[in-house]
């Protein structure tokens, strides 16, 4: 009986040679992680007490409840979502990849509570995870996704997984944003664009795995794929419609988030393997958001449409690649 | 019925259609004048469904290093994205590096295309920043991932001029 246990347990554990690579993703994936690597504590978050005081209690309110919203996300992803597609992994550098990645989302989780202690009172942490508890659209979403993670479809997990990491978030990741672009918290935004960069690797590895994993499917399981990511992305974007009313009509930013979430909605498809669905109208995020999200880049990405004769060579970038000879 | 459901349900009355190719009918008639782009896209293939809605002759770089690198003979625009690590050296594909360190290839290099990812922040593209500083050439249009259809249709204007 015990051994029985035991044996399941180890099922196919052997020891991990990192000079066998089977697909280079892994290992490549690996690298990006762990050169990404960072802690909330070399942020310098109590410079952001001055600007939290000048926020509107309404504003704080609404800042608590979105942070608590990303730890709990974060807490899933980081006990249950990641964990639950090490069983799945082909290879074993995909298992420690996920091992990386389950340790970084509570590395996430982690660092809204340093926030938290950096900005608000005890009395207001608690009441924010209080709401946690009890906000029906935040418990839904956490239900939605929890509910494909315990399923016994390798696919269908890394299908809510990718959605979680490339969708879910960014109702929540919009306000520190949007602060940031009134030049407003601006050191919590920094550990928010950390955040924000570690989810994209997330959602492309575990979207990559999914593309490769479909490979081997056939046409009639490809189809099926595809509905059930479209029906999960229909059922979660409803929720995710009524949670973002729920908190930003207050404040009145309801339809900018919205677009935020089109556009994030899109890639998260993208990173699955498929077409972008919402058009444009619906995704034009607003420029000061974007600039938010890479503060020191040129916002210009579109060359080909300005001035035929204004050829614009990119600016002074350290090219530091000892193996370029030329 | 959200925003979303009837997106979806449009997605899946396309879907049921007969397979075609976006590029198909659009060609230019001289296949002589199409414009050329070489790319590099790792096998995770983002950048390469891009290049798949281009109207445009396209060079895949080899995936790895041990192979060579082909020798370009007229111009042509390079696609790269930005994947690996942005941050310091590495940011700019090895295969990529590989095909760039042949002089003709340089020669004949009008601009760049970046792919990439937002999330990235100021790092978006950087391998497409890093090639124009490198070899003055421009960055032409930077898309993310898999690219929109407005990103396709512009880069597909924006080669056309280019080669008129």
């Amino acid at each position: 009986m015990m051994s029985e246990k035991v044996e399941l347990l180890h099922h196919n554990v052997e020891a991990i040679n990192w000079n066998r690579i089977q697909d280079p993703k892994d290992d490549e994936v690996w690298d990006r992680l762990t050169a990404n690597f960072w802690l909330p504590e070399k942020v310098p978050l109590s410079n952001d007490v001055q600007s939290w005081n000048t926020l509107t209690d309404e504003e704080k309110d609404l800042t608590m409840k979105v942070f608590t919203g990303l730890t709990l996300l974060d807490t899933i992803q980081g006990t249950v979502g990641a964990v639950s597609l090490i069983p799945d992994a082909v290879t074993l550098h995909e298992e420690a990849v996920y091992t990386n990645i389950a340790f970084m989302e509570s590395v996430h989780a982690k660092s809204y509570s340093s926030i938290f202690s950096t900005l608000a009172s005890t009395k207001m942490i608690d009441e924010a995870f209080r709401w946690s508890r009890e906000n029906e659209y935040l418990q839904r979403k956490a239900d939605i996704v929890l509910e494909r993670y315990v399923g016994d479809d390798p696919l269908k997990k890394k299908v809510a997984s990718t959605l979680l990491e490339s969708f879910l978030f960014y109702s929540g990741f919009y306000l520190p944003m949007h602060f940031s672009s009134k030049a407003k918290l601006t050191n919590t935004a920094d550990i928010i664009r950390l955040i924000i960069r570690d989810e994209a690797v997330h959602g492309y590895y575990i979207g990559y795995k999914f593309q490769k994993g479909l490979e081997k499917e056939t046409q009639e399981r490809r189809d099926e794929l595809k509905d059930f990511t479209y029906d999960l992305l229909d059922e979660l974007y409803e929720n995710e419609i009524a949670y973002t009313e729920s908190l930003y009509d207050g404040v009145g930013w309801t339809e900018e988030v919205k677009k935020f979430l089109h556009y994030n909605a899109n890639k998260a498809l993208n990173n699955l393997g498929y077409e972008a669905l919402f058009p444009k109208e619906m995704t034009d995020v607003s420029p000061a958001i974007l600039s938010a999200l890479s503060p020191n880049a040129d916002e210009n990405h579109d060359f080909f449409s300005g001035s035929g004769s204004s050829y614009v060579i990119g600016k002074a970038v350290n090219t530091d690649d000892e193996d370029w000879d030329f | 019925m959200s925003a979303l459901s009837a997106l979806l349900e449009a997605a899946r009355h396309r879907e049921h259609q007969p397979d075609r190719d976006p590029g198909n009918g659009e060609q230019l008639p001289d296949g002589a004048t199409d414009p050329v782009v070489v790319y590099f896209s790792s096998v995770s293939g983002n950048t390469h469904r891009f290049m798949e809605k281009l109207w445009a002759r396209k060079v895949r770089l080899p995936l790895h290093t041990s192979h060579e690198p082909p020798v370009m003979e007229e111009p042509y625009v390079l696609a790269v994205p930005t994947y690996g690590r942005p941050e310091g050296s590495g940011a700019v594909p090895p295969q990529v590096v590989k095909f760039l360190n042949v002089e003709a290839n340089r020669a004949l290099m009008r601009g760049v295309l970046g792919a990439g990812n937002t999330n990235f922040g100021d790092k978006f593209c950087i391998a497409a920043d890093k090639i124009s500083a490198k070899c003055g050439v421009p960055v032409l249009y930077k898309f993310e991932l898999m690219g929109t259809q407005e990103d396709v249709n512009k880069v597909n204007e924006g080669l056309m001029k280019l080669w008129q």
